[in-house]
């Protein structure tokens, strides 16, 4: 990305909301030496895979989790129908909490 | 809590939560979710390890990476030590900074260095905690290289035209760690009030540290 | 494990070369030549690792210091600016000697 033309830089910042640090751990977790389940290259090569237009649609770690997934499904880690599956059930999950007015 | 399946799995922790228990989560959010849920049931790591690990992130912050920067200004030999192996001399202060090896840089009067990383975002985490957002950005990883002047300009930094700015693109498995000159003005200054001068800017080599306050 | 190809002070260049993949070599420095200022040590290639190849040789790491206007012909600041780049050694080759 160097050297490409760009607008003044935006000292903003955000703090890390929960679900980003999460996804934080889980790459640290992963390629851990100890578990060398990916490597940080392979997460890097999986960025790139993503595509142009993943810088500008998607945020920084929207494009982390997006690779991790990717890749365990490449390595078989996890399978395309077990991820759907318990997507849909986290979502319900997290639907039936917020209609019963939030977790105790 | 429903479960519709009648067993129950392990979820991961998380904090209290109240923008995302009020809101719809994310296709992202749903799918981290998702992800932490099975590589746990799978065995790949526990939920401890993820604790410690949330914990660990938490954990770390600027004040490493200046408690290694205000002992290499009061001590000759630490500071040898440091520019030789930084993660060794960060250890000797009880800071664990890892295994990949970070290498400093010292600002002198004739060199002003100055850290991006223009392929992904690699950032010292162990000595400064998260990156800023704008060190991501794709402003400053495209203009640092370009126009380092400028981009130091954006941050209150001028530098005279007779003084070197070195840009270092981290480009390998190394990360870079800034060693700001010592402000004057600090001779009766200890170590702990030294700490304090050093920010992460400075670290990263977009400012230099302010004098003390009179 | 072999020795390194290049010594502090060489004066090398960046490869002039376009292939797909996980390539650690930013495009903007491809062709530009400087001086190694450090050599760094061996490391695994990323451009295998990123597909899981794991087991190939590592490849000796060099740090290599460009002048900025080596790099942009326009380059706003002083002359004596520089950029340092970590790079892999089967990206580096020989600058010629050039009185340039």
């Amino acid at each position: 990305m160097g050297g490409l033309d760009a607008g003044p830089v935006t000292r903003t910042e955000h703090d890390y909301a929960p679900w980003e640090k999460r996804v934080d751990a889980i790459l640290r977790l992963l390629s851990s030496p100890k578990r060398g389940i990916l490597q940080v290259d392979e997460l890097r090569r999986g960025i790139e895979d993503l595509g142009p237009g993943a810088y500008d649609e998607l945020s920084y770690y929207e494009r982390w989790i997006s690779a991790i997934s990717n890749l365990l499904i490449e390595k078989g880690v996890l399978t395309v129908d077990e991820l759907g599956r318990r997507m849909a059930e986290v979502e319900a999950r997290h639907e039936a909490e917020r209609a019963s007015g939030g977790a105790a | 809590m429903s479960d519709t399946h009648g067993h129950s799995h392990p979820h991961p922790p998380h904090p209290n939560q109240p923008d995302i228990e009020d809101a719809p989560l994310t296709h992202y959010q749903i799918l981290e979710l998702a992800v932490a849920e099975l590589l746990i049931e799978k065995g790949i790591f526990s939920g401890d390890d993820m604790r410690r690990t949330l914990e660990m992130i938490d954990a770390r912050s600027p004040a490493d990476g200046a408690k290694v920067v205000a002992r290499a200004w009061v001590d000759p030999e630490f500071k040898a030590r440091l520019l030789e192996d930084t993660n060794a001399a960060a250890a000797e202060l009880g800071i664990d900074a890892g295994t990949i090896p970070i290498t400093t840089v010292e600002n002198t009067p004739s060199v002003h260095n100055a850290i991006v990383c223009t392929l992904c975002s690699c950032y010292p985490r162990l000595l400064l905690g998260l990156p800023p957002d704008w060190y991501k950005s794709r402003a400053y990883r495209s203009r640092l290289v370009r126009e380092p002047r400028a981009v130091l300009a954006e941050f209150g930094t001028v530098l005279p035209d007779d003084i070197e700015v070195r840009v270092h693109d981290s480009t390998a498995e190394l990360r870079y760690l800034v060693l700001p000159m010592r402000p004057a003005a600090t001779e009766n200054m200890d170590e702990a009030a030294l700490a304090k001068l050093v920010t992460r800017d400075c670290m990263i080599g977009v400012t230099v540290p302010a004098p003390p306050p009179d | 494990m072999s020795a390194p190809r290049f010594p502090v002070g060489a004066a090398v260049r960046i490869r002039r070369a376009y292939p797909p993949g996980h390539v650690r070599a930013p495009f903007y420095l491809r062709g530009c030549a400087g001086a190694v200022s450090h050599i760094v040590g061996d490391m695994a290639n990323p451009e295998e690792f990123a597909y899981g190849r794991c087991d190939g040789p590592p490849l000796t790491v060099y740090r290599v210091r460009i002048r900025q206007p080596d790099i942009w012909p326009d380059y706003a600041g002083p002359a004596q600016d520089t950029l340092v780049v970590d790079v892999y050694e089967n990206w580096l080759e020989p600058a010629e000697q050039e009185a340039t």
